[in-house]
């Protein structure tokens, strides 16, 4: 799944084959001439973790948008190199007269997959995002957290090799967040997809990345790139780090350097 | 038919006594551990919660027997007649029910033939307006027109055009009941959360795949509301087409009009409260189809 990129020739070279995603100089430019994103650079390789963080309206989401196809790059390349994409959304996004086994078939039946095998990759999936013992309810019966963990499921239904996520526990509390931050790494650690991930809050990027970017708005560019040093296998206590510390003030500097 | 004057409701009053004492005995027993003072309260808020409705349907009776005994002369009783003339003088008159029932059974008829073509046609004709403006903007016009132009005006043509039998008596009934399916299914279909048709979108989904698995399941509450509407339209209109086409077997519309021409009071008010209950049924009938079908994901709450 490719975005159109109709204004450049495609600089796209012979990519290694791990990369998933490679946007070359992307700009948006909506019809009003508010313009979103100008001059964004950016690749994420299989296993790893990338998250933007910007303040509201930066054009955070119109960089997921574009690398989901949902939306085209005005100008420059954004070449999206993964046989199936995963999408989180800001809402969990739930058909409310599914029930959450139903819900989580539905990509797998959108995508024509076999119902024995659409069966199977939706009790994997509730598995692994411990939804197991829900799979009768409807949405209303479930709390945020998880809905959200019902709408990872059913994204893991098509084992994606480049996963999106929209501000996907913008409207969780904070231990529900943080609970979903640890597994969300963990099934990171275990599928090895690659990851482009969107929130505003400095410490959850930190925390989840491979590698965080500082974006700043109108127009949307990336101000800053940390390679976050920390291993695969954190825990909550590595929010008290000094390590952390630094790198999350670090972080927070350039966000607000950007935004002044 | 004794005078009883208002003093007949003392039945129904003592009913609405009787229940003012017993269902808090029975809420108590169920709450059982609740402190008393509350109990009692709740108690209160029961008993007038079902006395109330039953103090008005008294009432109601009540100024209905002062209206045929103190107000009109014996000579016009016709005009109101008792309540209890209902029955012993239609209810249980056979002359008058062999009519009545059979009646009935074609009125219904005409009602679900005449409601079933509006729900095929009525959902047809929105399903294709939402899969495009052009269609939209070129159609709905005339679903607004069906609503604006008084279809009484058109019975006689219908008449004219199709006879006075049967197809008529539908023809009138899907007239009348079509728009609110037409508009309530295509507002439904509109209504589809931005993020689902993104979700949709996303994966590729055919417009086919998008109608079946996302748009009409979505749609469904806001269906139900239209069958509902149409379905007590569609009453009205069997008894209209009726009362217009005073041919072939009568329906109740005929024999509304056959007991007033010939100032059959009884019997014409049994008629009525039969034609009533027939709209109620429907009407109840599509209440609870909506709440069996969309009832556990939908929260009824919003709409009211």
């Amino acid at each position: 799944m490719s975005a159109p990129a109709p204004a450049a020739p495609s600089t796209a070279t012979t990519a290694p084959a791990t990369r998933v995603l490679e946007f070359t100089d992307v700009a948006r430019q909506f019809p009003d001439g508010t313009v979103a994103l100008e001059g964004v650079h950016l690749t994420i390789d299989r296993g790893e973790f990338v998250t933007v963080v910007g303040p509201s309206g930066c054009g955070k989401s119109t960089l997921l948008r574009i690398a989901s196809g949902l939306d085209a790059a005005s100008a420059g390349t954004a070449r999206v190199d993964a046989q199936r994409i995963g999408y989180v959304f800001q809402d969990a996004t739930l058909l409310p007269w599914r029930s959450v086994k139903k819900n989580v078939e539905l990509l797998a039946e959108l995508h024509g997959m076999s119902k024995t095998a659409t069966n199977q990759a939706a009790l994997d999936a509730i598995e692994l995002v411990g939804l197991r013992g829900h799979e009768k309810k409807l949405p209303r019966a479930l709390s945020g957290g998880m809905k959200m963990r019902a709408s990872l499921a059913r994204s893991l239904t098509l084992d994606p090799d480049l996963f999106l996520f929209d501000e996907p526990f913008g409207a969780l509390d904070e231990i529900t967040r943080e609970r979903l931050n640890d597994e969300l790494i963990r099934l990171f650690v275990t599928k090895g997809f690659g990851a482009l991930f969107i929130t505003h809050s400095v410490s959850e990027a930190v925390y989840m990345s491979t590698r965080v970017l500082v974006m700043s708005g109108r127009p949307g560019h990336i101000v800053e790139s940390f390679q976050v040093p920390f291993g695969p296998d954190r825990t909550p206590e590595l929010r008290f780090t000094p390590e952390f510390a630094k790198l999350a003030g670090e972080v927070s500097h350039a966000l607000r350097e950007g935004h002044s | 038919m004794t005078a009883t004057l208002p003093g007949q409701t003392t039945p129904s009053e003592e009913t609405a006594v009787t229940s003012t004492l017993e269902s808090p005995t029975a809420e108590a027993v169920a709450t059982g551990t609740t402190p008393a003072p509350v109990v009692r309260r709740r108690r209160g808020r029961r008993a007038m919660n079902l006395a109330l409705p039953v103090v008005v349907f008294a009432a109601l009776i009540g100024v209905w027997y002062a209206i045929t005994y103190l107000v009109l002369d014996p000579g016009r009783r016709f005009l109101m007649p008792a309540p209890h003339t209902l029955i012993t003088d239609a209810l249980l008159d056979p002359t008058i029910t062999e009519k009545v029932w059979p009646a009935l059974g074609r009125s219904i008829v005409v009602t679900f033939t005449g409601l079933a073509i509006a729900i095929v046609i009525g959902m047809l004709w929105a399903i294709a307006m939402s899969q495009s403006k052009a269609v939209e903007s070129s159609l709905y016009p005339y679903a607004v027109a069906l609503q604006c132009i008084p279809i009484l005006a058109l019975v006689p043509l219908i008449g004219f055009w199709f006879g006075f039998g049967f197809p008529s008596r539908v023809i009138v009934c899907v007239m009348i009941a079509l728009f609110p399916i037409v508009s309530n299914t295509l507002f439904g279909i509109q209504s589809v959360d931005r993020g689902h048709h993104e979700l949709f979108t996303l994966h590729k989904a055919s417009r086919l795949t998008r109608l079946l698995k996302l748009q009409l399941p979505a749609a469904l509450p806001a269906i139900f509301a239209g069958f509902r509407i149409s379905a007590g339209l569609s009453v009205v209109g069997a008894i209209v087409g009726d009362l217009f086409f005073k041919q072939g077997e009568p329906g109740l519309g005929i024999l509304l009009s056959n007991f007033s021409s010939r100032l059959q009071g009884a019997p014409l008010f049994f008629t009525i409260v039969v034609t009533a209950a027939l709209g109620f049924a429907v009407f109840f009938l599509f209440g609870w189809l909506s709440k069996l079908v969309v009832g556990s994901w939908y929260d009824q709450s919003r709409d009211r």
